[in-house]
Formats: C-alpha cells, structure tokens, sequence
C-alpha cells in the first residue's frame, strides 16, 4: 500500500512540475489560506514556525501541506482547522490546537470528505473535539500522529482517529490519549490498523462496527475507560494486540458482540476486569492468547456459538470463564490452566482428566455481586471443590478435554 | 504483675509445643518462599494458615493451657494476689508467647524474603487474630468446669468463625440479593474478626477479585483512614470484649 502512495506522489509531482510555496516568516505568504489558494495540485505548501488562526481552511487540491519547527494552528475553541476533499496528497509535521466543541456537528482538526490516496503523518493533535475524521474515503495513510486530550468528561470530547464509510485505509504508529474513542471505525472495511497505541481514552480504546475485513495487529489498548469494543463485524484479524488494565465494573479487555468468522490470535490480555467479553459471536477462532490475572477472563455467552478457543494459556485470572446458561456450543481445547489439578500419566504433556474452567463460586459472584464477600473464605473453597466433582450448577459440558500440563511458550511482544 | 507474667511467659516459651508451632510455620513460609517467586502467590497461601490454623492452634493451645496452669493459678491465688493480676499474666503470657511464635515462624520469613505492604498487613491480621482468638479461649475455659468441655466449646468457636458464620453471611447474601447490602454486609463482616482480616488481605493482594460495585465500595472504605480506624478498632473490641466477659466471669468464679 505505502509503495501505491509513493508512486502517487511522485506521479504527481513529476506531471505537475511542482513549485513550493513558503507561509510564514521570511516566506511568500504569511497567511496558510493564501499559501494554498496560489498552489495548484502537485505544489507544496510549506508552513514555516509560528502560530496561525486562520479558522476553517478548506483544502481542495492535491497538495504537500508541510509543517517545518513549531507550525501551530489553533481554532479558538470555535472552528473546524483543515476540511480536506481531494483526490490526493500529504499534510505532515503540522499541530493542531483548540478546535471548536459541538454536539450537532463533529468539528475535527483535520476532516477528510470523499478524497482519496490522502498521507497524513507526523502530526501533533492537542484538545481538538475530533483528531482526525474520515467520511466516504478510501486509500488514506494516517502514521506516526499524536494526539492527546484533558476533557473532563466523554461528552465534551470527540473520537481521536474517526473514520466512517471509508475503506483501505492505513492507521500506523499513531497514538492517542484522553479522547472518547481512540479509534473509532463504521463502515470501514479492507483496512489495517497496526502498531497504534491508544491509551487513557474515556471509553473505548478502540471501537468498530460494521468494519468487514479488516487487520488489527500489534496494538496496545492500555487504561482505557471501558477498553475495547467491537460489533457487527465479520471476518476480522486481531494479532499481537495487547489489552492492558482496563479496569471497572463494565470495562473489557475486549468485547465481541456479534463478531463472525473472526481470527482472535498471539494477543495478551493483562489485568482487565473481564479479558474478552463475548454474546452472539460464531466461529470465531481463538489461538495461543495469553490470558494473565483478569478477574474473569472470559464471559462467554450462551447465545455464542462455534467458536474455538486452543491453545492459550490461562493464568492467576480470579476466573477463568465464566457463562450464562448450561447450553454449550463453542470448544475449549488443549489450553493451558495454572489451576488445573489433574495427573499426566501417559506422560504426553496432555492432562488426563479433563478441567471445568467454570467455578461455581464465579457463577454464584456473577449472580449476585455482594457474594464477593466470602471469596477465598473457607467455605468457599469447600463448595467449590465439590462443585468441580460433581457439577450441579455450572454447565457439565463446558470443560477442556485436553488441557496442557504446562504453559505454552508464547513469544514477548513488542511494546 | 511482672514477676508473674514473667513466670508464665517463659515456662511457656520453653514449651514444646510453642517451639514446634514456631518451627511448623517458619518451614512452612521458608518453603513457600522458595517454591514461588511471586510473593503475592505466597502471602495468598500463607492467608489460608492465618485465617485456620492460627486462630485453631490459638484457641485449643489457650484452652489446655488455661486448665494446665489451673493448679498454679490456685496456688497463686492464696497469696495475697488479686484475681485480676493472675488473669491478666496468664492471658498475657499465652497471648504474647503465641503472638511470638507467630511473629517469629511467619514474620522472619516475609520480611527477610520482601513481603513488601501484603506482607505487612498479613503479620498484623494474624497477630490479631491470634490475641482475639486466645479471649475467646479464656472465655471458653472459665464457662466451661472441665477441660474436656472447654476445648469442645472452644472448637465450636473456631468453627462458627471459619465456616458456620460464612454461610450463614451467604445464606443472608443470597435470600436479601435483590438488596442493597454493601453497609449491612460491612456490619456482618465485623461480627467475625476472621472474615474482616480476610476482607483486609483480599484488598492487599487479590483487587481482581473485588470488581463489581460492593468490590469498590470496600476499596473505597477499607482504603480510607476512617476504614483503617474502623478495622482496627473492630479487632481490637473482638480482644477486648471476651477477653473482659472472662474476666468478670473468673472474678466471681469458685475456684
């Protein structure tokens, strides 16, 4: 895709016989707005340091909009900064400041329209409402951007990196903090989003609908006020991501609703209240997940079904899983479980007996929380331990037939 | 007072009983150590040795004691000694040389293998429990006339606390769940020392437990200067009341 751009730009610049235009001290211009109103498609604009407040500028040529030092653009708390529609084009090095805040309509530092094979790098976003929005694009390149917010409130702030009806479009490198959503994507399909890092968000880290075919891999989703959540989808790839510490009463690690023949591979899930929260999803594949102290690893639905869970390691979670109903239509195989008890006699690294991941006191907490009272109580571990001989209340045929003896080896990820 | 107390504490420190309760939890914390690196998995383990067997060994041990030392306590009591300073040295003998066995088998070993703040709050709860589970014997033994009586009720202490009381907590839980119960449970936890130190160790080592709103709302005040008070003051008052009960009850008591 990168090599797509780059042949775009170089397309450009060569038929255009590109001139480059100077805003700011010691340039043509001092204002942006007359910068890009004398370029014509191929220039570039290059923003020299300095603070500019120009309002809403509007962008509807295919030009290099380059931002050299501390090239800042404030909107006042009033306007929208760049609104781009273009069939192509770059705006780099650039920090957007201030954008106006509306319940009605979505104010962003940089709003893309119907443009295509837009780069859009190395810039630097703080308190804009919405960071970067895209609506009906396709082939956009957002690397390496930072953006970061101290709203106080999720009302009061709008989604760092939003796209809407958009497809193949590249989220790299960038890292968002203190927005509402980190990234938000509807209708947005053929995509890859990779090594993003989207952390301290006031609701999710990353949140999708509708958003067929797409690649996350080698994302972090660190601290964010309900953690990730996903719906609607099929045919996702969610590889080498790390779910860390989403905590609170209805914060998870993940939550799949209603995501279909999906690849859930290779992530971590670390110290989250629930790791993956999952209803009405089907033939979802999970494999060799690290699951490590999670209050409940997984909450699996009853109306999820199909799914297949081998080969991750389950450890110090407070839970392992945890359902809703005695119907059980998914498989859980030759997983790893620090809590398992069982004997390997055949000695072929596969346990003999099989292991029940459903305690019956998670079962009796999920019902009614105040029962949180009596964990690790004596009484507890007696009728837990009776349970798991003989299962009463939790579903008898929700258990790992093959579980491993020991922990697979999962290689570190990169941060 | 002193010359008594003295008597008591070291004939007892001598003990061997004490020695192999001192030597049984030293090994015990030592090996735990050294099976896992992850302290917060052994102070885990070491929470089920608080909240059984040292409220277990401390109830029966005071028990026998008390009517082992019955003939030395008579003897004592013809001297010109008030009833109040015999008490009181034996209680504070076994308490202390109990407290000492414990602070010596699990203390040593936590703090020279880094307990770090669990490991703090472990030390104190079960010194605690132990010096509210030794009242409870005293008062076991001056209800009771024989020994064989009295380590039976005392027993019956040590099970209501450990088992009969959770489930009657979860009994209450489960038949009121359509309720708020966050304060009435704070209530019900302090009716048993052994539940509240247990409450006090989960917020120290085990917070993915304690999600939901009841699991914030007792971070939030276990977590507070007030809750702290609260915690302390409720052990100490599980000390003081039995521990006053006996004594009033041996002030009168035919010997």
């Amino acid at each position: 895709m990168r090599l797509f751009f780059i042949w775009g730009y170089f397309a450009l610049t060569v038929i255009a016989h590109a001139k480059t235009i100077v805003v700011g001290a010691g340039g043509t211009v001092t204002k942006i707005r007359e910068g890009i109103a004398l370029a014509s498609a191929g220039d570039t604009v290059l923003i020299r340091a300095g603070l500019y407040r120009e309002g809403n500028i509007l962008i509807k040529k295919s030009i290099v909009i380059r931002g050299e030092g501390q090239a800042v653009i404030d909107g006042d708390h009033k306007y929208e900064l760049f609104t781009v529609h273009a069939p192509g084009g770059s705006i780099s090095g650039l920090t957007f400041q201030n954008t106006g805040i509306a319940s009605i309509e979505d104010l962003a530092a940089i709003k893309v329209l119907e443009s295509t094979n837009l780069h859009l790098y190395r810039n630097t976003f703080i308190n804009c409402f919405f960071g970067i929005y895209l609506a009906n694009s396709s082939h956009i390149l957002i690397e390496e951007n930072q953006l970061t917010s101290d709203a106080a409130a999720e009302h009061q702030i709008g989604n760092g990196i939003h796209l809407w009806k958009c497809h193949h479009a590249t989220l790299r490198s960038n890292r968002v903090h203190g927005h509402r959503d980190g990234i938000y994507f509807e209708f947005v399909t053929q995509s890859l989003v990779t090594e993003n890092h989207s952390e301290g968000n006031m609701r999710y880290g990353l949140h999708f609908m509708f958003s067929h075919d797409d690649t996350y891999h080698g994302n972090t989703f660190l601290n964010n006020g309900a953690g990730v959540a996903v719906m609607y989808t099929k045919g996702v790839t969610m590889t080498h991501n790390r779910f860390v510490h989403n905590w609170g009463s209805s914060a998870y690690g993940l939550l799949l609703k209603d995501i279909r023949d999906s690849d859930i591979s290779h992530n971590e899930f670390i110290e989250n209240s629930i790791g993956i929260f999952m209803e009405g999803s089907s033939r979802n594949q999970f494999y060799q997940n690290e699951f490590r102290a999670n209050g409940y690893a997984i909450r699996l639905q009853a109306s999820c079904d199909e799914n297949r869970f081998r080969q991750n390691n389950f450890r110090q979670n407070t839970f392992d899983i945890i359902t809703n109903g005695s119907l059980v239509l998914n498989s859980i195989e030759s997983n790893y479980w620090d809590r398992y008890e069982g004997y390997d006699l055949t000695r072929d690294g596969v346990g003999d007996i099989p292991y029940r991941p459903v305690s019956l006191y998670g079962t009796l907490i999920d019902r009614m929380p105040t029962a949180v009272l009596l964990w690790r109580s004596f009484l507890v571990l007696l009728l837990d331990k009776a349970e798991r001989a003989a299962p009463a209340i939790t579903p008898e045929n929700l258990k790992d037939t093959t579980p491993a003896m020991k922990p697979y080896d999962l290689p570190p990820k990169h941060q | 007072m002193s010359r008594l107390l003295k008597y008591v504490f070291y004939d007892l420190l001598r003990d061997r009983f004490i020695l192999a309760y001192t030597l049984f939890l030293w090994v015990l914390t030592s090996v735990l150590f050294q099976f896992d690196a992850d302290a917060g998995k052994v102070i885990l383990s070491l929470m089920n040795v608080v909240l059984l067997v040292v409220p277990l060994v401390s109830i029966v041990f005071s028990t026998i004691h008390y009517f082992n030392s019955y003939e030395f306590m008579e003897l004592m009591l013809v001297q010109p000694i008030p009833r109040k300073v015999v008490f009181l040295s034996q209680y504070v003998g076994v308490a202390s040389s109990l407290a000492t066995a414990f602070g010596v088998g699990v203390g040593l070993p936590v703090m020279l293998f880094g307990g770090g703040a669990a490991g703090v709050a472990l030390l104190l709860s079960g010194l605690l429990l132990t010096l509210v589970f030794v009242s409870l014997a005293f008062l076991a033994a001056v209800l009771t006339p024989d020994k064989a009586r009295a380590i039976g009720l005392a027993l019956l202490f040590w099970i209501y606390f450990a088992l009969i009381y959770d489930g009657l907590l979860l009994w209450v839980v489960y038949t009121f769940s359509d309720y708020p119960l966050e304060k009435i449970t704070l209530v019900l936890i302090a009716m048993n020392p052994v539940d509240l130190a247990r409450i006090i160790l989960l917020l120290q080592l085990d917070i993915s437990a304690l999600m939901g709103y009841t699991g914030a709302f007792y971070q939030q005040f276990f977590g507070s200067i007030l809750g702290l008070v609260f915690s302390a003051g409720v052990l100490l008052i599980w000390i003081a009341l039995p521990l006053f009960a006996a004594y009033r009850l041996f002030a009168v008591k035919d010997l």
